[in-house]
C-alpha cells in the first residue's frame, strides 16, 4: 500500500549558494534508492514538499528539470524553520523529499505556440525547469519563439544569470532580464517586471504566457497582459498557499472550491477570474 | 434484502459473539454529566442504551484521531534521521448504535481521504476497514437535527453495515454489506409485518422534522455571487471563531501536520492534528502574507466550503449531514441553518429563516 505522506530519501549531493545576501541556496540531491528516482516522475511546475525529520515539511517549487537525468534541485529562500534548517545542512546529509505535486504548466496541449514566461523574484525556480525542458532539442522544436521576462531587486538577486546567458544564445529565446532601480554594475533593463511587459507589449498571436511571482507582481502583471490583448485562457499562473498534506485533503491551500496542491499550484487566468482572491 | 430480528432480551449474546472478534464501542452516557453521550467500549454484561439524542463528540476520531502518529524518526549517523514508518493500530472494532447521520459522514470522507492513487490516506483507509459500524435509525429526532435538508436522513443507510431499527421489544436488523450479512447470520428472519413497522416508524420521524432551510438557490448561484453576499459580516459580527464547530462535526477535516522532537533526544514523531479553518493561523504564509487574514473571510469559508464548494467539486454532495451539533453546541448561537437560509435568500442582504 502507497503511503503518499513518507518522503523518499534523499541525500544532499551540492549545495550551492545563489545570491549576495546569501538567502537564497539551490541544493542538489540524489534519492537512495534508484526506485525511488523511477517514482519521482515529474513535469516542469510540479512541486515537492521537502522533509526534515524532527523541524518538518515545506512546499518547495522544482527547479530542475526532467530532462536534467537524475539531477533534482531546489532553490530555497530561507524563512521560516524548515529552509532554514536546510540552509545548515551539508553534502552528504540525508534528508526527505515528497512528491511530485500538484499539476504543471500546459506545454503539452500547447505545441506550436510562442511562449512568454514571466518570473518575478524566487518564483522563477519552477520556471528554470520549463525553460531548461525546453532547450531540450525534442521539445525546442515543438514551440515557437520563446520571450522570457525575469526581475529581481538588484543584480545580487538574480538566480541562475549564467544559464540564462547560455538560452539567449540559442535560437529563438530573447531573455528580458531587469532589476528593479539602476545599479553600477548593471547595464541591463531597470523598472519592475510589469513595466518591463508594458515596455516589450508581447503579441497574445498564437502564444500562451506562463507566469509566476509574487501576488504584487501578479496583481500588476494581469492588467498589462489585459492591455496587450492578451485573454484569460491563454495566461497561466503558478499560485503558492500554505500547505501540509499535499494532497488535496488538509485543507489549509483551499481557494474556492480549488486546492492549490492538487488542483493547482497552475491555474488559468480564466479560472481564477472565478474564484475569490484568497491567495 | 433479508431483514433480521434482534431481541432487546438477547442483545447481550449479541454483544458478546461481536466481542469475540471485535472491541465494541457504543454510546454511553457520561458517568459525570448525566445527558452527555460520549463513545465508550461495551463490557461483557453492559446493555447498550436506546434513547439517547446523539454522542457530544462524532465517532469520525475513532478513524481519523483528534492527535495520529503518521511516522517516527530515529538518528543514526552523525545527525541524519531516518523515517521510520508507524505501525498500524491494528484493533478490530464495531460501532454499536452509530447514528445514520454519523456514518454518513464518515461514508462522505472516504471521498475526501481516499480520491485516487495520489490521494490514498493510508491512516483513514486501513482504520476504515477494521471498523464495523452498526447503525440505530433515529426515531425521535431533536429539534437541532436537520438531516433530510443535507441530503441524508433518521434512517439513513450509507455508511452502515447494518442498520437497526428500534422496534420497541425487538430491533429489527437490515444488512447493508457482505460484512453485515455475515454478522447478522445467526439471526432469526424478521415476521411479515416488521419492515413494514419500520418503515411506519421512519416516515413518522421524518415527518416529526420541520423543514428549516433550503439549498435550492445555493446551488444556482455563482461562486462569487455568494462569496460577496454582504451577509458574512453579520455573521462574522458574532463567531469567536473558537473552533467548536468544527471539531464536533462528522465531516470536518482539515489537518495540521507536525513534527515532535523532544529536546536531546534522539527519536521523534511526525504527527497530524486536528485543524480548523478559521483559525488565523490557519492559512498564514511563512513571508507574513495571509489570504484569509480577516475574521469574515474565515467565517465565510466555513459555511461556502459545506454548503458550495464541496459540491461543486463533489458531484453535488454537501459537505454536512445535519447532525445539528454546531446548532447545539456553539457557544454564540450561530445556527447554520440561518446562514444557508440568507445565502439562500432572493435578497442577497436577507438575514435568515424567521423564528
Amino acid at each position: 500500500m502507497l503511503n503518499p505522506y513518507l518522503p523518499y530519501p534523499v541525500r544532499i549531493s551540492d549545495v550551492r549558494v545563489e545570491t549576495e545576501d546569501k538567502t537564497l541556496r539551490t541544493f542538489e540531491f540524489e534519492f537512495l534508492h534508484e526506485k525511488d528516482a523511477k517514482a519521482f516522475a515529474y513535469h516542469p511546475g510540479q512541486f515537492a514538499e521537502l522533509s526534515i525529520p524532527g523541524v518538518g515539511e515545506s512546499p518547495i517549487g522544482i527547479a530542475s528539470s526532467p530532462t536534467e537525468g537524475n539531477k533534482l534541485l531546489f532553490t530555497v529562500f530561507r524563512a521560516g524553520s524548515v529552509t532554514s534548517k536546510l540552509h545548515g545542512m551539508k553534502v552528504g546529509d540525508v534528508m526527505g523529499v515528497r512528491g511530485p505535486m500538484g499539476n504543471w504548466y500546459p506545454l503539452d496541449q500547447n505545441e506550436g505556440k510562442n511562449l512568454v514566461i514571466i518570473a518575478g523574484g524566487y518564483a522563477v525556480t519552477t520556471l528554470r525547469s520549463t525553460m531548461v525542458w525546453l532547450q531540450d532539442p525534442k521539445n525546442r522544436s515543438r514551440f515557437g519563439e520563446i520571450d522570457f521576462i525575469y526581475g529581481a531587486r538588484t543584480p545580487g538577486m538574480l538566480l541562475y544569470r549564467d544559464e540564462m546567458e547560455a538560452w539567449q544564445n540559442k535560437g529563438g529565446v530573447r531573455c528580458h532580464v531587469t532589476v528593479d532601480r539602476e545599479f553600477p554594475d548593471w547595464n541591463g533593463l531597470t523598472g519592475f517586471v510589469p513595466a518591463v511587459v508594458e515596455r516589450l507589449a508581447p503579441k497574445p498571436d498564437n502564444a500562451i504566457a506562463l507566469v509566476c511571482g509574487p501576488p504584487v507582481m501578479i496583481k500588476f502583471t494581469q492588467p498589462v497582459l489585459d492591455k496587450c490583448g492578451w485573454k484569460s485562457d491563454q495566461i497561466f499562473l503558478s499560485l503558492e498557499n500554505r500547505m501540509k498534506c499535499g494532497i488535496g485533503i488538509c485543507g489549509r491551500c483551499n481557494v474556492g472550491h480549488q486546492y492549490v496542491c492538487k488542483d493547482g499550484p497552475v491555474f488559468s487566468k480564466a479560472e481564477l477570474d472565478e474564484l475569490p482572491v484568497e491567495y | 434484502m433479508q431483514y433480521k430480528i434482534l431481541s432487546k432480551d438477547s442483545l447481550a449474546g449479541f454483544v458478546e459473539a461481536l466481542s469475540k472478534e471485535y472491541t465494541v464501542y457504543a454510546p454511553k452516557r457520561d458517568k459525570k454529566v448525566p445527558n452527555k453521550m460520549v463513545w465508550k467500549v461495551l463490557e461483557a454484561d453492559e446493555t447498550p442504551t436506546f434513547e439517547f439524542v446523539n454522542t457530544e463528540m462524532s465517532p469520525k476520531d475513532f478513524v481519523f484521531p483528534q492527535s495520529e502518529c503518521m511516522m517516527r524518526f530515529k538518528a543514526e549517523g552523525k545527525e541524519a534521521m531516518v523515517l521510520k514508518p508507524v505501525e498500524m493500530d491494528t484493533e478490530r472494532r464495531v460501532l454499536l448504535n452509530v447514528r445514520p447521520c454519523d456514518a454518513k459522514g464518515l461514508s462522505f470522507m472516504d471521498m475526501i481521504f481516499c480520491q485516487d492513487e495520489q490521494t490514498n490516506d493510508v491512516y483513514w483507509r486501513d482504520k476504515r476497514e477494521r471498523t464495523v459500524m452498526i447503525g440505530l435509525a433515529c426515531n425521535n429526532p431533536c429539534p437541532s437535527c436537520f438531516c433530510l435538508e443535507a441530503n441524508c436522513g433518521p434512517h439513513h443507510e450509507a455508511g452502515l453495515d447494518i442498520l437497526m431499527v428500534d422496534l420497541g421489544v425487538n430491533l429489527l436488523v437490515k444488512p447493508l454489506t457482505e460484512r453485515g450479512k455475515s454478522i447478522a447470520a445467526s439471526l432469526p428472519d424478521a415476521e411479515a409485518g416488521e419492515p413494514e413497522r419500520a418503515a411506519i416508524i421512519k416516515r413518522h420521524a421524518e415527518d416529526a422534522m420541520k423543514k428549516t432551510f433550503s439549498t435550492e438557490r445555493v446551488e444556482q448561484r455563482s461562486l462569487m455571487e455568494l462569496y460577496n453576499l454582504p451577509y458574512w459580516e453579520r455573521v462574522c459580527e458574532t463567531c469567536i471563531n473558537c473552533g467548536t464547530c468544527t471539531f464536533v462535526c462528522p465531516t470536518c477535516h482539515c489537518f495540521d501536520i507536525q513534527d515532535e522532537m523532544p529536546a536531546n533526544g534522539d527519536t521523534g514523531r511526525r504527527v497530524r492534528n486536528w485543524d480548523y479553518c478559521m483559525a488565523p493561523l490557519f492559512t498564514l504564509h511563512t513571508s507574513g502574507h495571509n489570504p484569509r487574514g480577516k475574521k469574515v473571510a474565515r467565517v465565510r469559508q466555513r459555511f461556502m466550503h459545506k454548503y458550495k464548494y464541496i459540491p461543486m467539486k463533489r458531484g453535488g454532495e454537501v459537505g454536512c449531514v445535519g447532525c445539528g451539533r454546531c446548532v447545539r453546541l456553539c457557544p454564540v448561537n450561530i445556527d447554520i441553518r440561518d446562514v444557508i437560509n440568507a445565502m439562500n435568500a432572493p435578497d442577497a442582504t436577507a438575514e435568515g429563516r424567521e423564528v
